[in-house]
C-alpha cells in the first residue's frame, strides 16, 4: 500500500458531526458508550434487575409465606406485616406478588426466547433464501396463525402437562413459545427482505463475502430493530397468556403462585377489595414496561443515526 | 362551486395592472429536533406574463421550499413562513384566508412536481382526476368535463387521448405521466406555472419533448413560468431570466445571456466552471471546494465565503448588499468587480 | 492484444418474466485496455446496470464470456472466483444506500481485507485503511465515524476507497456521480481521474449524462435496449456519430450556453424506449427512428464498420451527422 501516493484532491472538509476520534471502534462499543449515558437505559435496567432478583430470591423481599392463608384475615387492609393487605382467602398480597414474580418471569422470558428463536430462524431463512423455502415457511406461519390461540393453547397445554406431578410451568412455556413466534417471524422476514436488497449488501457480495458474513454483518444488524420491538411486546403478551391458561385450568397447577393467577383469582372480588387485583397488575405492567424500555434503549443505541 | 372563481375576482386589492408575481424578502424556517433550519432567508423574485424565470442552485438551497411557500402548500409545523410577502397582482397571498388561497392555487398559480407518479392519485383514472377539476372549480357538467379532459390530454400530446383518458396513472410511462401532470396544472388556465424539476427524473430524449411542450404551451397562453432546476443546460435553452440561489438566498438575478457570458457572483462563476461540457472535451474540471453549509448553522457574512476563491475578510464579517449592476441585474457579492473582471 | 484487461463476448442476460424474458443485456461485445476509460451511455432501462453487475460477477450471464486478463470469469466458482474478484471492483450509484449504516467507515473500508486476509498489506489493516482514506481525500482520523455523518460526495469517496482496497486493475463505475450536485460531481470526477493516472486503473464508466462521459472517457459505447449500437473513441462518437440514436441522444442534451439556443441541430425523438421484454424485430431502434425503412424491421443491423461509418455502428444506413456543429 505504501506505493500509493495521495492524489491531490479538492480539499474535503470533515463530516458534519461526531466526536473526536481515537483508535478503531466497533458498533457494539459505540452502543455501550451510548447506553452508559442513557437515563432510560439505567431506569429500565434497574427495574429489570430488581424483578429478576425477586424471581430468584423472593425471600430477600419478604419474610411472609404466600401460601400461609388464614381465612380470618380475609380482605383485611394493609398493616405492618402485610404491606398490601390480604386477599379473599386471607393470603398476604405482597408476599403473593413477590413470589408470583418467579413463575411469571420464568414463563414470560422463556416463552419469549423460544418464540424469538423460532421467529428469528424462520424469518431469516425465509427472507434470505426466498424461493420455495420462503413459500413453504410462509405457509407454515399462516397455518400456525390460523389456529385460534385459546383453543390451540388448551389442547397443547393439556397434552404437555399430562404428568400430574409437574407444576405445569414447562408446559405453559412450550405452549406459549410454540404458538407465539409467528408475528416475530413475519416481521423478521420482511425486514430481512428489505435489508437484503440494499446496495451495501450488493457491495459486500461483490467483494466476495459469503452468506454467513452477509447475514451477520450486514443483514441482521439492519433488520433486527422491528424484531426487538415485537419481542418486547410479546413478553407482556406471554406473561398475560400464562394467566389466561392458568385461569382456564390448563396453566400452572397445584399451589403455584404467579401474577397471572393472582389477577385471575382476584378479578371477581375486585369490587370488594382492589389491592389483590391492583398490585400484581402494577408489577406486571412495570415489568413489561421495563423490558420494552430496555429493548428501545438498546435498539436506539445500535442505530448510529440516532446518536 | 363557481363561487370560488367569483370570489377570486373580488379579491380585495387585486389590481390587474400590478406585476404578475412578486416575492419580497421571503423567509421560511423549519423548526425541527435538530434546531431551526433557515431554508429560505430573504428571497426576492419577480415574474412577468409570458416570461420564463429559472431558479437554479444545488440541492437543499431552498428552491422547492420557496416554490411551496408561493403556492401555500408548506406543512406548518415544521415549516414556518416568518417574513416577507408574495404578491400576486398586488394581493399578498400570505395574508389571504385559506379558502381564497385555495382558489388562487387552482385557478391562478399552478405547480408541477418532479415525481409525477406520487403527485397523481393512484386510485382514480387520469380522466376522472382532470374532469374533477372542471366540475369542482367551474361547475362543468360531467360530460363536458370529460370532453375537456380529453382535449387537454390531446394538447399535451398524449397519443390516443380518447382511449387513454380512462387509464390509471401507473399505466403511463414516466414521460407520459409528466404530460398528465402538465395537463392537470394547466386545466384551469393559470397565469403562473411553477415547475419544480419537471424533467430531472426523465431521460434526455424525453426531457427534450417535455421542455418543448412546456415552452409551446407557455407561448400559446402567455403564461409566466418559474422553472426550478439544477441543470444549467436546460436553463440555457429555455430561460429568459435566471435567479441563482445559495443557502436560502437569491445571490444573483440576471437575464440569461448576461449571466452565462459574465457571471456577476463568485458562486455563479464557480458553478458554471465546474460543469463538464458536451460540446468540447475540456481541461480538468475546476471545483468548488467544500460543501454547501448546514442550514441550521449558516456561516456569518456571505454564506458562500468558506468555499469562495474571491473571499476576503469582509466576506466573513458583512453580508454583501444587493448591487444593481445593470437595469435587470442584481448580485450580492462584495467583489462583483473582480468576479466580472472589470 | 496484451494490454486488454477486460473483454466480453456475446454477453447476454435475460431475466425470466411472466411471458418470455426481459432481455436486459442481449449480446454485448466490448473490451477495455489498461489505463483506459470506456464510457457506456444510454437511456434508463437499456441495460447499463445489468451489464455492470455482470462484469463484476454479481449476476450470472445467460450466455457469453467475460474475460479478465484472459480468464473467463463466468466459469469460476468458489475460491477462484473470490480471487478473481480482487481484480475487478465496482463503485455504486447511490452514496446513501451503498454503505452499511451500522458499520464505521473504518469497518467498511476494511471489510475487503476481512474477506481477503491475504490481501492485507504488510503495514497492517488499520494503516491501509487510513492510507485509503487519505488517497480519496478524506481525513484519515475519521475512520470511527458512521456513513450518515458524511455528505453525499464524501460517501462516494468512501465507496471509491472500498473499491480500491484490493488494488484492482479494473473499476466499474455505475453512475458514480449521478446522485451528486454539480459542484460535488466535479470533485469526484477529478478524484477518479487522478486515481487513474496514479494507479493506472482502467474504468468502465456508466452514466446517462453524456457530458460527464465525454469529459472522462477515452472510448464510448452507446447502448439501446440491451445492445451496443455504436462504439468508438470519444471524438468519433461525439463529433462524427453515425447511428441515428446516438445523434438524437446528443442533440437532446442541453448545453450550458444560451448563445447556442436555436443554433443547434435538434432531433426530437418520438415516444420512449420500448420494453426490453418485447423489443422490436430487426433494428430495435426502428420504432423511434426517423430514417427507418421496411428493411430495418426484417434485418438486424450488426455492429460493424460500414462504408459511411469509420467506426462500428449498428445501422443499415449509418452516416456521419455532426449534431454538435453550430449554425
Ligand atoms: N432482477 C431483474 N429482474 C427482472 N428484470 C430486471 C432485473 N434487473 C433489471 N431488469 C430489467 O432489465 C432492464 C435493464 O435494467 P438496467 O438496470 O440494467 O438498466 P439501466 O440501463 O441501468 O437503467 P438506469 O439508467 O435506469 O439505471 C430493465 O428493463 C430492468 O427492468
Ligand atoms: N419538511 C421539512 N422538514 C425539515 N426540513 C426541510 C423540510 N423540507 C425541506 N427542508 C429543508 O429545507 C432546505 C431546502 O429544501 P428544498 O427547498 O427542498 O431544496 P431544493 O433547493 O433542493 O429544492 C433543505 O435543507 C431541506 O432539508
Ligand atoms: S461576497 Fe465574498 S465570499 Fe461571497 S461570493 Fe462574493 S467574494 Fe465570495
Ligand atoms: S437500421 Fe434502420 S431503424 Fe435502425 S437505426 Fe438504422 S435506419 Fe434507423
Ligand atoms: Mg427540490
Ligand atoms: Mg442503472
Amino acid at each position: 500500500m505504501s506505493d500509493f501516493t495521495a492524489v491531490s484532491t479538492a480539499e474535503a472538509p470533515g463530516p458534519r458531526a461526531g466526536r473526536p476520534d481515537s483508535g478503531p471502534r466497533s458498533l457494539a462499543g459505540d452502543a455501550w458508550r451510548d447506553l452508559r449515558t442513557s437515563k432510560v437505559f439505567w431506569i429500565a435496567a434497574v427495574l429489570v434487575v430488581v424483578v429478576l432478583l425477586m424471581a430468584a430470591w423472593p425471600s430477600l423481599f419478604t419474610s411472609a409465606d404466600p401460601r400461609d392463608c388464614v381465612l380470618a384475615r380475609k380482605n383485611a387492609g394493609g398493616s405492618g406485616g402485610a404491606l398490601f393487605g390480604y386477599d379473599f382467602q386471607g393470603c398476604d398480597v405482597y408476599a403473593k406478588t413477590v413470589y408470583g414474580a418467579r413463575d411469571s418471569i420464568l414463563v414470560g422470558v422463556s416463552a419469549t426466547l423460544i418464540a424469538g428463536l423460532l421467529g428469528l430462524v424462520v424469518g431469516l431463512l425465509a427472507g434470505y433464501l426466498g424461493g420455495w423455502i420462503d413459500a413453504l415457511l410462509s405457509r407454515l406461519v399462516d397455518v400456525v396463525l390460523a389456529i385460534p390461540f385459546i383453543l390451540g393453547a388448551i389442547v397443547l397445554a393439556k397434552r404437555l402437562s399430562s404428568d400430574p406431578e409437574s407444576n405445569g410451568v414447562l408446559a405453559v412455556i412450550v405452549t406459549l413459545g410454540v404458538l407465539g413466534w409467528t408475528t416475530a417471524a413475519r416481521v423478521m422476514r420482511s425486514a430481512v427482505i428489505s435489508a437484503k436488497n440494499q446496495d451495501y449488501v450488493t457491495a459486500a457480495r461483490m467483494l466476495g463475502a459469503g452468506p454467513a458474513r452477509l447475514m451477520v454483518r450486514h443483514i441482521l444488524p439492519n433488520a433486527i430493530s422491528p424484531f426487538v420491538v415485537v419481542l418486547t411486546v410479546l413478553l407482556g403478551i406471554n406473561i398475560a397468556g400464562e394467566a389466561t391458561l392458568s385461569y382456564l385450568g390448563v396453566g400452572l397447577k397445584g399451589d403455584a403462585v404467579s401474577w397471572g393467577l393472582a389477577i385471575a383469582e382476584a378479578g371477581p372480588y375486585a369490587r370488594t377489595v382492589a389491592a389483590p387485583l391492583v398490585w400484581p397488575s402494577v408489577f406486571l405492567a412495570a415489568t413489561v414496561l421495563a423490558f420494552i424500555m430496555l429493548g428501545d434503549a438498546i435498539r436506539d443505541a445500535f442505530d448510529p443515526k440516532l446518536r | 362551486m363557481t363561487d370560488i372563481t367569483a370570489r377570486l375576482d373580488a379579491l380585495p386589492g387585486l389590481d390587474p395592472r400590478a406585476p404578475l408575481l412578486q416575492v419580497n424578502d421571503l423567509h421560511v424556517e423549519f423548526r425541527t429536533r435538530d434546531g431551526v433550519a433557515r431554508a429560505v432567508n430573504g428571497v426576492d423574485l419577480w415574474l412577468n406574463p409570458g416570461e420564463t424565470l429559472a431558479v437554479v442552485g444545488e440541492s437543499g438551497c431552498g428552491k422547492s421550499v420557496t416554490a411551496q411557500a408561493i403556492m401555500g402548500i408548506l406543512d406548518t409545523p415544521p415549516a414556518h413562513v416568518t417574513g416577507g410577502e408574495v404578491l400576486y397582482r398586488g394581493v399578498d397571498l400570505l395574508r389571504l384566508p385559506e379558502t381564497d388561497r385555495r382558489g388562487v392555487r387552482a385557478n391562478r398559480i399552478a405547480m408541477i412536481f418532479q415525481d409525477a407518479l406520487s403527485a397523481l392519485n393512484p386510485v382514480y383514472t387520469v380522466g376522472f382526476q382532470l374532469a374533477e377539476l372542471f366540475r369542482v372549480h367551474r361547475g362543468t357538467s360531467r360530460r363536458e368535463a370529460k370532453r375537456r379532459a380529453v382535449e387537454l390530454l390531446d394538447q399535451v400530446r398524449i397519443p390516443d387521448a380518447r382511449r387513454r383518458v380512462d387509464d390509471y396513472p401507473h399505466q403511463f410511462s414516466g414521460g407520459m405521466r409528466q404530460r398528465v401532470m402538465i395537463a392537470m396544472a394547466l386545466a384551469l388556465d393559470p397565469e403562473v406555472l411553477i415547475a419544480d424539476e419537471p424533467t430531472t427524473a426523465l431521460d434526455v430524449t424525453v426531457q427534450a419533448q417535455i421542455m418543448s411542450l412546456l415552452a409551446e404551451l407557455q407561448r400559446q397562453r402567455d403564461m409566466g413560468l418559474i422553472l426550478i432546476t439544477h441543470d444549467m443546460g436546460v436553463v440555457a435553452d429555455v430561460a429568459d431570466r435566471i435567479a441563482v440561489m445559495y443557502a436560502g438566498k437569491v445571490v444573483e438575478e440576471a437575464p440569461v445571456h448576461d449571466l452565462y457570458a459574465h457571471p456577476g457572483h463568485a458562486y455563479t462563476k464557480a458553478l458554471l466552471e465546474s460543469i463538464p461540457r458536451l460540446d468540447f472535451k475540456g481541461q480538468p474540471l475546476s471545483v468548488i471546494r467544500g460543501l454547501p453549509p448546514a442550514l441550521t448553522d449558516l456561516p456569518s457574512g456571505c454564506a458562500f465565503h468558506p468555499r469562495c476563491a474571491y473571499a476576503r475578510e469582509i466576506c466573513r464579517l458583512e453580508p454583501p448588499p444587493a448591487y444593481r449592476i445593470a437595469p435587470q441585474r442584481i448580485t450580492s457579492c462584495h467583489f462583483v468587480r473582480e468576479v466580472l473582471g472589470v | 492484444m496484451s494490454d486488454v484487461v477486460l473483454e466480453t463476448r456475446g454477453l447476454v442476460k435475460h431475466f425470466p418474466a411472466r411471458r418470455g424474458a426481459v432481455r436486459a443485456v442481449d449480446g454485448v461485445d466490448l473490451h477495455l485496455r489498461r489505463g483506459e476509460t470506456l464510457g457506456v451511455v444510454g437511456e434508463s432501462g437499456c441495460g447499463k446496470s445489468t451489464l455492470a453487475r455482470l462484469l463484476v460477477a454479481l449476476e450470472k450471464p445467460t450466455r457469453g464470456e467475460i474475460r479478465v486478463r484472459g480468464e473467463d470469469l463466468t466459469r469460476l466458482k468458489g475460491a477462484a472466483l473470490r480471487r478473481a474478484r480482487r481484480n475487478i471492483q465496482m463503485v455504486l450509484q447511490d452514496p446513501y444506500t451503498s454503505l452499511n449504516p451500522r458499520m464505521t467507515v473504518g469497518a467498511i473500508i476494511g471489510e475487503p481485507y476481512d474477506i481477503h486476509p491475504d490481501a492485507v498489506p504488510r503495514t497492517g489493516k488499520a494503516r491501509a485503511v487510513q492510507e485509503l482514506l487519505d488517497i480519496v481525500g478524506l481525513n484519515p482520523d475519521h475512520l470511527n465515524r458512521y456513513p450518515h455523518q458524511f455528505s453525499g460526495g464524501q460517501r462516494q469517496r468512501i465507496g471509491i476507497a472500498r473499491a480500491l482496497a484490493l488494488r484492482p486493475e479494473i473499476i466499474v463505475c455505475d453512475e458514480p456521480v449521478s446522485a451528486l450536485d454539480v459542484s460535488i460531481q466535479a470533485q469526484v470526477i477529478n478524484l477518479l481521474e487522478g486515481l487513474q493516472r496514479e494507479l493506472g486503473l482502467s474504468y468502465v464508466f456508466i452514466a446517462h449524462d453524456l457530458s460527464v462521459v465525454r469529459h472522462i472517457s477515452d472510448r464510448v459505447a452507446v447502448m439501446y435496449l440491451g445492445k451496443i449500437v455504436e462504439t468508438g473513441d470519444h471524438a468519433a462518437i461525439y463529433e462524427q456519430p453515425t447511428h441515428p440514436y446516438t445523434q438524437a441522444l446528443l442533440s437532446a442534451v442541453p448545453v450550458p450556453d444560451p448563445r447556442l439556443r436555436g443554433r443547434r441541430d435538434h432531433i426530437m425523438l418520438e415516444g420512449e424506449v420500448p420494453s426490453p421484454a418485447d423489443p422490436p424485430s430487426g433494428c430495435r431502434f426502428r420504432t423511434r427512428c426517423w430514417k427507418a425503412q421496411p428493411a430495418c424491421a426484417d434485418h438486424e443491423p450488426l455492429l460493424e464498420i460500414r462504408q459511411r461509418s469509420p467506426h462500428p455502428s449498428a445501422c443499415h444506413f449509418a452516416e456521419i451527422r455532426d449534431v454538435m456543429r453550430r449554425f
